[in-house]
């Protein structure tokens, strides 16, 4: 398995399986190996995701913190995430959003955004993670293009986490002053993919698989891949999602990677089981992954409580949302729309800073500043 | 000698420094612990990072840790990733700190961040136009040095190895030619792990450097700062004693090379 993998390539079934192959058939020596090198590739992370790791993991745990450290020193970025809209053509069988949901929908009216933006700025937040499901009635390219530009005017830093777009399309939103976007592929392993997106526009493997490239294409500063842990074995997904991040990166030199980690909790439904992951595991993929791309922003949101999160900073993990609402309307409105997800790290903004310089950390509202993007 | 080193100072476009450490402010977890170490480090030049900086916001960590009657808050256009947008940054930074010096970074790479000599000399060229005082970050590049340099520079800032690397000087032999060529101060900048490397680049003739990493992920920062100081002292001082030449051949340490010349043939 090299490290470059063409984008054709990352989706197909044999790659998963030697990927597989790979991480099951590490073994202790191959773990040492990869603790021991200096420059880590994706061969490395197989053996550091493997089973052969877990009686390693205290090493691996101290080398991603000594890693962390000095890649980004005593230091968390806190951002929030801001829905506008709930309304979805999507069947995705996971999620709260999806059309055969008998929720509430709502998009934010202009009005409301303002409403919703002062109270997260009262919070000292300057980062900003806009979402929306899909569908491009309710929440347009240029309703979202717009959406940008308001917080642009009021926040330092604005990532989307929306449908996925054309090349121009981002392009749009970037001369709006969006610099980051997330976009999971949800699962690299395509039986799962096509059972759990049984619908809609998302059904397209191949064509979300693209979407991260075209975004970095059209400029966007930072660009975060992920999987939603516990669809397929999550440490093959760790190592897709790396060669996924290595051909961005080869790609795009100018961009910067990151990777989330959002962990499903409930039964996925569309006859997938679950397969769930303990935190300990989590803690191996973000530790993994940390050694092999040492820049990356490593983020970690309200999904996870808050125990573990806080274990987490200075392990690998230097983003985190707090104060988390997942439905349009959730801070300052009173708004009864659906949720996509149960938040399980509840503490306020303000104690999630605490908590942070109670650790020596210094928690970051802002690290990017408009005068790039003017 | 003693006297040479107590009155040697750093001259920066014409502004006198005693210390020759320059230090940052990123990556320090609490505002008291930055504190103290600027303190314990001796530094009077403070790098910060316009992108992190909340200026609207008073309480700013970094702003109310940096005493500015102290120390010159020297803004970096760190994050910007061509020319357009550091000349925008320093435009920007100018506006809050009221003056005009700036350190001109440009990084399009966003894991190495290593400076782009390309960009660097445009911005560099437009900002000194505007009547700023550039510290330009650079590559160990003694051609692209001497560009810099007639660009009207105020320092060349080569790095010694990749920033938040602490690989040490391994660019020795760049920064030596470029040391050996300059008219403004050489400042080491980034790679320098150790209080050892930051004598080093003093021992041969950098005439600062510049150290972050290195103290603010330390175990003690506030130790490691001192300790850093002192190297750079040791450093310079023996750079201005004048180091013995180093050859592959032992030398006696009482030669005879002067004894025989007094002999009669």
């Amino acid at each position: 398995m090299k490290d470059l993998v063409p984008l054709a390539a990352l989706g197909e079934p044999a790659l998963w399986e030697s990927a597989r192959e790979r991480v099951y058939a590490s073994t202790d020596e191959d773990v040492t190996r990869a603790l021991d090198a200096e420059h880590r590739t994706t061969d490395h992370l197989a053996a550091l995701l493997s089973p052969a790791a877990v009686p390693r993991l205290a090493a691996l745990e101290e080398a991603a913190r000594r890693l962390t450290l000095q890649r980004f020193g005593r230091t968390v970025v806190l951002y929030v995430p801001l829905y506008l809209s709930n309304a979805c053509t999507n069947s995705c069988s996971y999620c709260g959003f999806a059309r055969h949901h008998d929720i509430r929908r709502a998009t934010l009216t202009e009005a409301e955004v303002d409403v919703e933006l002062s109270r997260l700025a009262e919070q000292r937040f300057r980062h900003l993670l806009l979402l929306t499901g899909e569908d491009r009635r309710a929440a347009s390219v240029a309703y979202i293009r717009d959406a940008v530009a308001r917080c642009h005017a009021r926040f330092s830093s604005v990532s989307v986490e929306v449908y996925p777009m054309t090349t121009a399309e981002y392009a749009v939103l970037v001369a709006a002053g969006c610099d980051g976007l997330t976009l999971y592929q949800e699962t690299y392993h395509r039986p799962t993919y096509r059972a759990v997106h049984p619908a809609g526009p998302k059904a397209d493997y191949d064509q979300r698989l693209a979407t991260p490239l075209r975004a970095a294409a059209a400029g966007v500063r930072a660009v975060s891949l992920g999987a939603l842990l516990g669809l397929a074995d999550w440490r093959v997904e760790g190592v897709l999602m790396a060669l996924h991040g290595a051909l961005l990166r080869r790609s795009y030199w100018r961009t910067r990677l990151g990777f989330g980690f959002p962990r499903l909790r409930t039964e996925p439904g569309a006859g997938i089981a679950l397969l769930p992951l303990t935190e300990r595991d989590l803690g191996q993929l973000i530790c993994g992954l940390r050694l092999c791309f040492p820049d990356a922003d490593l983020v970690l949101s309200t999904r996870e409580r808050a125990g573990f999160r806080d274990r987490m900073v200075g392990i690998g993990v230097t983003r985190m949302s707090a104060g988390s609402r997942t439905s349009p309307g959730g801070y300052a409105l009173g708004s009864d729309a659906g949720e996509q997800f149960a938040v399980t790290d509840t503490r306020t903004p303000a104690e999630i800073a605490t908590m942070l310089e109670t650790h020596g950390y210094e928690p970051v509202w802002k690290d990017f500043d408009q005068g790039f993007l003017a | 000698m003693v006297n040479q080193v107590f009155d040697d100072k750093l001259i920066i476009a014409g502004r006198a420094f005693a210390s020759r450490l320059l230090t940052g402010t990123g990556k320090f977890g609490q505002p008291e612990q930055l504190r103290a170490a600027l303190a314990a480090s001796g530094t009077e030049i403070v790098t910060v990072a316009v992108r992190r900086v909340d200026f609207e916001n008073p309480e700013d960590r970094t702003l109310a840790a940096v005493d500015r009657d102290r120390y010159l808050l020297l803004p970096n256009t760190s994050g910007a990733r061509d020319a357009i947008e550091a000349v925008r940054i320093a435009k920007i930074a100018s506006a809050i700190v009221g003056h005009r010096w700036v350190k001109l970074e440009v990084t399009p790479e966003p894991d190495f961040l290593l400076p782009d000599g390309v960009e660097t000399l445009q911005a560099a060229r437009e900002l000194v136009a505007q009547g700023f005082t550039v510290l330009p970050y650079m590559n160990a590049d003694p051609i692209l040095a001497r560009h810099l340099e007639e660009a009207g520079c105020a320092t060349l800032m080569p790095l010694a190895a990749p920033i938040g690397s602490n690989r040490g000087l391994r660019t020795a032999d760049q920064i030596r030619i470029i040391v050996e060529q300059a008219r403004v101060p050489v400042v080491v900048d980034a790679g320098l792990g150790a209080p050892s490397h930051a004598a080093a680049a003093l021992e041969l003739g950098a005439d600062a450097v510049l150290v972050n990493t290195a103290i603010a992920t330390a175990a003690d920062p506030v130790a490691m700062a001192r300790a850093f100081a002192l190297a750079v002292d040791a450093g310079r001082r023996a750079y201005l004693a004048g180091l013995s030449a180093r050859g592959d051949r032992a030398s006696a340490s009482s030669p005879l090379v002067g004894q025989l010349g007094k002999v009669a043939p």
